[in-house]
């Protein structure tokens, strides 16, 4: 008798896997603070990826409306500790504009003052974008672009450290002006780090930005096309990665950006890469790009006069008229936008935040749907998110 | 197209829903009545030279302990045509309740979570409104004027 052929439930032709949930985060090394996202999966495919936040939920908006205007500053620099002079600025310009209604207490921002906000600003910018392009190359498995972002940031945050005595939380913007003026030989400084740094972004570039492996796991992965972003709400280098060339230093200028001469970074279609238009590539390859430009800025700024005089403008208590503003500025994470809303009195009434971090996340359950566990690493450093922002 | 503009062209279209225009204010807003908030936010996103296409921010505002109201405030942008407006919707304390956007604008979907979370403002026909940032047993909203913070949670207290 010939032996029994092997019956085919023996062989799993197509295995069924239970869905099984998985807790990534809140403690993560790649969710960039506290975030903890319920991931669904079938197998190693998403099928579903829920942001769960509000773990660094400080209350900024309730704390706001029990402060004076000047008083909140120093919160806005822990809402995006990564660019805190961006955000004293946006929070200070909304005020300022808040006062301009009333010609009475409206004032004029000194010229020195702007210069210094756009310097130390847009050198934020590039500490921002550095730190990101150090993590994302971690989280993505590369190690080494951690150190030298880390190396490079260090200097920009000594340079803070000379001009505000802080290398984190600056409480530098005020209302009206900067709160202190440059020390001596500050802008010789500032010229000797721009020149050892602009070479080091075609370095970096050539370590990450070209690499094959980390094309590999960017390339094509998480597409969000202009469209999508827009009804998302999503703004910034995240926006621009898809396309679009929205900038608000450049399409609203607020400020002395008119003055500068640089060009808005966009994402692009390379076909001979794998690159799409708004990918985790594209995303990234904008703030390397944005670097460049921030550093253009910088260079017209040393190489023009920076004017004399002072550093504040002259006004009274600052007790804006009654009404309402919302005014939104280019921080390095996007539109950055305050909603003041104020009855006369010393103290608002309502501040809200709109943070751009918050809008992004919020499409990162639509982006990672049907894609592996290891492209969510790679679509939140692509985002670049900050949970100070997000929770507020 | 300036507020102004938009105002009477709205008026036009929905008449009686749209209640007032306030100009004084250094951003001049629009009120909407609730029930006609989603219409009207559908319209400015598809009518013919509007295309409000993004929702720059959606907050809750509580003026003051003795306010009866809420208002809900919309902040519209066109990046078509590059104009702005601002809509307000004014609901009161006692059950609080709008139509959502977020069909409209996705922005909406976390931004009405987030305002439900700290108002309790409920949006009618939201997809998953639940608190975003505070835990989900929470009691109390805590960006009402009136809210007092409780003794304790879980256990633990609360006052620092």
């Amino acid at each position: 008798m010939a032996a029994p052929k092997p019956e085919s439930k023996f062989i799993e032709l197509k295995p069924f896997t239970d869905e099984m949930v998985v807790n990534m985060g809140p403690q993560h090394p790649s969710t960039h603070g506290v975030l903890r996202l319920e991931l669904k999966l079938d197998g190693e495919v998403v099928r579903e990826a829920i942001p769960h936040i509000g773990y660094l939920h400080r209350c900024f908006e309730k704390h706001s409306e029990n402060l004076s205007y000047p008083q909140i500053i120093p919160f806005t620099d822990r809402m995006d500790y990564i660019a805190a002079m961006n955000q004293n600025w946006g929070f200070c310009l909304a005020v300022e504009k808040l006062m301009a209604a009333d010609e009475k207490k409206g004032f004029e921002v000194p010229e020195r003052a702007e210069y210094l906000r756009v310097l130390i600003c847009e050198l934020n910018r590039i500490g921002s974008h550095l730190l990101s392009f150090g993590t994302y190359g971690m989280d993505i498995g590369a190690f080494t672009p951690f150190l030298y972002a880390f190396r490079d940031r260090e200097k920009i945050l000594l340079l803070f450290e000379k001009i505000c005595g802080a290398r984190l939380t600056y409480n530098y913007v005020r209302i009206g002006g900067v709160s202190r003026d440059m020390p001596p030989q500050f802008l010789d400084e500032v010229k000797e780090f721009i020149d050892y740094f602009e070479p080091k972004i075609d370095q970096y570039n050539s370590l990450l930005t070209d690499n094959e492996i980390f094309m590999e796991r960017t390339t094509g992965v998480a597409v969000m096309d202009n469209a999508m972003a827009i009804n998302y709400g999503i703004t910034g280098p995240n926006l621009r990665g898809a396309g679009s060339q929205w900038d608000l230093r450049k399409d609203e200028p607020y400020s002395i950006y008119d003055r500068f001469d640089f060009d808005v970074a966009y994402g692009k279609e390379i076909p001979e890469i794998g690159a799409v238009l708004g990918d985790c590539w594209n995303r990234y390859k904008v703030r390397m790009d944005e670097m460049k430009e921030s550093v253009r800025i910088i260079r017209q700024i040393l190489e023009g006069d920076i004017p004399d005089g002072p550093i504040m403008a002259e006004m009274k208590a600052v007790r804006p008229p009654k009404g309402e503003i919302f005014f939104r500025s280019e921080a390095p994470r996007g539109e950055l936008g305050f909603y003041i809303v104020s009855d006369g009195t010393p103290k608002p009434v309502r501040v809200r935040a709109k943070s751009p971090c918050f809008t992004a996340l919020s499409a990162l359950q639509e982006l990672s749907r049907g894609l592996m566990v290891a492209d969510i690493i790679a679509i939140i450093g692509s985002i670049d998110i900050v949970m100070g922002e997000v929770d507020r | 197209m300036t507020p102004q503009e938009i105002y009477t062209r709205l008026k036009g279209e929905f008449g009686e829903s749209i209640l007032s225009f306030e100009e004084t204010v250094v951003d001049p807003f629009i009120v909407v009545a609730p029930e006609s908030i989603a219409d009207v936010g559908r319209y400015l996103a598809e009518g013919e030279a509007l295309v409000f296409d993004f929702l720059m921010c959606l907050s809750g505002v509580d003026l003051s302990v003795k306010a009866e109201d809420l208002e809900v405030v919309y902040h519209l942008y066109s990046m078509t045509h590059r104009h702005n407006v601002v809509l307000k919707v004014i609901v009161h304390k006692e059950n609080p309740r709008v139509p959502t956007v977020e069909n409209i604008w996705k922005t909406a979907n976390w931004h009405e979570r987030e305002t439900f979370d700290l108002y309790g403002i409920v949006f009618d026909g939201h997809s998953d409104l639940k608190r975003i940032l505070l835990p989900d047993d929470w009691e109390g909203h805590p960006l009402r004027k009136d809210y007092k913070e409780p003794d304790f949670y879980r256990s633990m207290r609360v006052p620092y």
